[in-house]
């Protein structure tokens, strides 16, 4: 295996989840949404509430791999006037109050691109990976040397449908984390099945050397638990978008989403 | 008659894509994880049936018996002496069952999913002419159909919406985004991400992750064959020029490819475009775009300074595409095909000319090809032949000409 471990804010987080025998618990939200002013106190919250690593979407006009949730807060923090730069402040902003956790961008390729120095500006807001949906390992090495070099990790993830010879291969060029999709579909649907994705996060416990994270469809604490059985964390997103689509300012958003990760966090604990 | 899949028997320099899918630098494959092994199975699939004599003889069969193939190559004479240079030939395929080329590609993609045993095909469509010539093969082969169309689309194509529905399948109104056809393709990757296992999903350009735009642009092929040996048998040479038009490329790249290796052939590519490139409000990545990703190819793109993708404007729903496929990227970067523009007014003229010169209501997209035609044939000698794709009839258009026109039918 040559999996790179880059990022060494992703590395420690998941030696320390694994050493109090606890799974880690990932949250995502659209940055920019509903508002700008609600993305850095949401972030704070959702640590508080007892996140261990932030993915921070990236607003892109045409999000394909989205279910309904997660599209509508892209098109309402687009709406907002939210660019690429702005979310790397935002970043920048959050890191002046919090140097531990981990914060990977999660979007499409597009807006990467669109920003030529992206892996520097990126690195220095305090960026510690990046997710690229539609961005499969046989194009993503240009990309990945480059985050790496700023130490950054690009993070592959593996889908129901990867074959075995595949995986493997993924697996070889993982770095950070491995994103376990959890079921054929887009983000936020309603057709998980606990127990084939529990075969298969056993399976690829067995061969995979970076920790596992499970995520799409995780709507509440006993389907975190569930599904976390043989994985190293959980990503919850739809689930915490939804929280948030009307903008009754960012204290209530950021109460709402403080109670929904404690809530899953106790489910992950017990 | 041509044989639509015999370029890839014969020895030939020009080879693209490359066995990953690359035209140089773009194309590839830029999509969720979840899809890579129903793109890995299509590609392989792909590579048997194009070379399976039975395969080859039900696509012939079909072509021939059900679509009415080979489209006729015209001399278009009064049009030819209207614009005093060189001679007009057309490619109609506006004769095509359904009145467009484009269902050489869905009978060709719909028998790949018969192949695989999927029940299921899906489709994304703008003006509404891919829906219905997917329509259209899904009912010829009990196929279950599901169409997206962009939410606008489906109010201003309403006829396109109706013989859908006529032939069975079934229209879902995309209401995210612009509700445009871009939308409508991120709405259909949407569904195939989550039935991938009893679902074909019909692309119906050059454009795509790969393998499709090497299998589009080879069941479009068929009519570049059928023109090249028309051009030979009936003129007894090959033409000066060959135009058509570019929204995502296919009916294009289908008369193009052919001609690729014959040097002394122009090939001329005209995108919409809309009220002017100045304006900025038109459909023409390949004049005014610049490299980027969307639905799983890199290719010339109409993007804003933040990636973001823009919306796009052109009198032809078909041609109101930001993107455009990876070929023609690679076709204009290698100085191989030029891509020119033509405005909405331009389009219009010509749409007016063809009707009134040569009987024939061509598609507004069509239009554009001939507004270069219009432009150019002045200024070429009589000794010259421009060989031009009529790629479909205008029938669809006559509630937008129309309602130019002041004139509530």
């Amino acid at each position: 295996m040559n999996a790179t471990v880059g990022g060494g804010r992703i590395r420690q987080c998941f030696e320390e989840v694994r050493v109090q025998g606890k799974k880690a618990l990932i949250s995502f939200i659209t940055a920019g949404d509903p508002g700008v002013d609600y993305t850095v106190p949401a972030m704070h919250s959702l640590v508080q509430g007892g996140v261990d690593i932030l993915e921070l979407g990236i607003p892109f006009s045409d999000p394909e791999a989205e279910g309904p949730t997660i599209q509508a807060a892209n098109e309402r923090a687009l709406e907002n006037g939210m660019t690429l730069l702005q979310v790397l402040e935002m970043v920048a902003e959050f890191r002046k109050k919090n140097t531990e956790t981990p914060v990977v961008l999660m979007g499409y390729l597009n807006s990467i691109l669109a920003m030529s120095d992206f892996p520097s500006r990126a690195s220095s807001a305090g960026v510690d990976g990046l997710i690229m949906v539609n961005l499969p390992p046989e194009e993503g090495a240009t990309l990945q040397s480059a985050l790496a070099d700023h130490g950054m990790d690009l993070i592959y993830l593996i889908a129901p449908t990867t074959t075995p010879a595949r995986t493997l291969s993924i697996l070889q060029q993982a770095s950070g984390f491995v994103y376990c999709v959890s079921l054929k579909g887009t983000t936020g649907a309603g057709h998980v099945q606990a127990e084939e994705v529990i075969a298969r996060t056993a399976e690829l416990q067995q061969i995979a050397e970076l920790p596992i994270a499970v995520g799409f469809g995780i709507k509440d604490a006993q389907t975190a638990r569930a599904l976390s059985a043989n994985a190293d964390g959980i990503v919850v997103g739809s689930a915490l978008v939804n929280l948030m689509t009307e903008p009754q300012g960012p204290e209530v958003v950021c109460q709402r989403l403080h109670a929904a990760v404690a809530s899953i966090r106790q489910g992950l604990d017990d | 008659m041509a044989d639509a899949l015999d370029m890839h028997q014969d020895s030939h320099q020009y080879e693209q894509p490359s066995a990953d899918g690359h035209f140089g630098q773009f194309g590839g494959r830029f999509v969720a994880e979840t899809l890579t092994h129903a793109l890995d199975d299509l590609a392989e699939l792909y590579e048997q049936m194009k070379n399976d004599p039975e395969f080859k003889q039900e696509l012939h069969h079909d072509l021939a018996y059900y679509v009415g193939r080979p489209t006729p190559l015209y001399l278009a004479e009064r049009m030819t002496a209207e614009l005093g240079g060189a001679a007009v030939y057309l490619k109609r395929e506006d004769l095509n069952h359904t009145g467009a080329h484009k269902v050489c590609n869905t009978i060709g993609q719909a028998l790949l999913a018969k192949r695989m045993g999927k029940p299921r095909v899906i489709a994304e469509t703008g003006a509404g002419q891919h829906g219905v010539a997917t329509a259209t093969v899904a009912a010829r082969l009990g196929l279950e159909c599901d169409v997206y169309m962009g939410a606008e689309d489906v109010q201003r194509q309403s006829l396109n919406v109706y013989r859908m529905k006529l032939m069975g399948a079934n229209v879902i109104p995309v209401t995210s985004g612009s509700k445009t056809l871009k939308d409508a393709m991120n709405e259909a990757m949407r569904d195939w991400v989550t039935n991938v296992d009893n679902t074909h999903y019909i692309i119906g350009t050059v454009a795509g992750p790969h393998p499709y735009p090497m299998i589009v642009r080879d069941f479009a092929a068929t009519i570049g064959q059928e023109a090249r040996a028309q051009m030979l048998q009936q003129v007894g040479r090959l033409p000066d020029v060959v135009v058509a038009c570019v929204g995502g490329g296919s009916n294009a790249m289908g008369i193009f490819h052919p001609f690729i290796e014959d040097e002394g052939v122009r090939l001329v590519g005209v995108e919409a475009g809309g009220h002017g490139i100045a304006s900025g409000q038109h459909a023409a990545p390949l004049n005014d775009g610049k490299v980027g990703v969307l639905h799983g190819n890199r290719s010339y793109l109409m993007s804003d300074q933040d990636g973001q993708v823009m919306e796009t404007h052109s009198i032809s729903a078909g041609l109101d595409y930001p993107g455009v496929g990876p070929e023609h990227a690679f076709l204009k970067d290698i100085g191989r095909a030029e891509y020119s523009s033509a405005t909405d007014d331009e389009a219009m003229m010509a749409f007016r000319m063809l009707n009134q010169k040569e009987g024939i209501l061509p598609a507004l997209e069509t239009s554009h090809a001939l507004a270069w035609v219009v432009a150019n044939a002045p200024k070429m000698g009589k000794d010259e032949a421009i060989l031009v794709n009529l790629s479909g009839r205008g029938d669809k258009d006559i509630l937008t000409v129309a309602d130019i026109d002041g004139i509530t039918l």
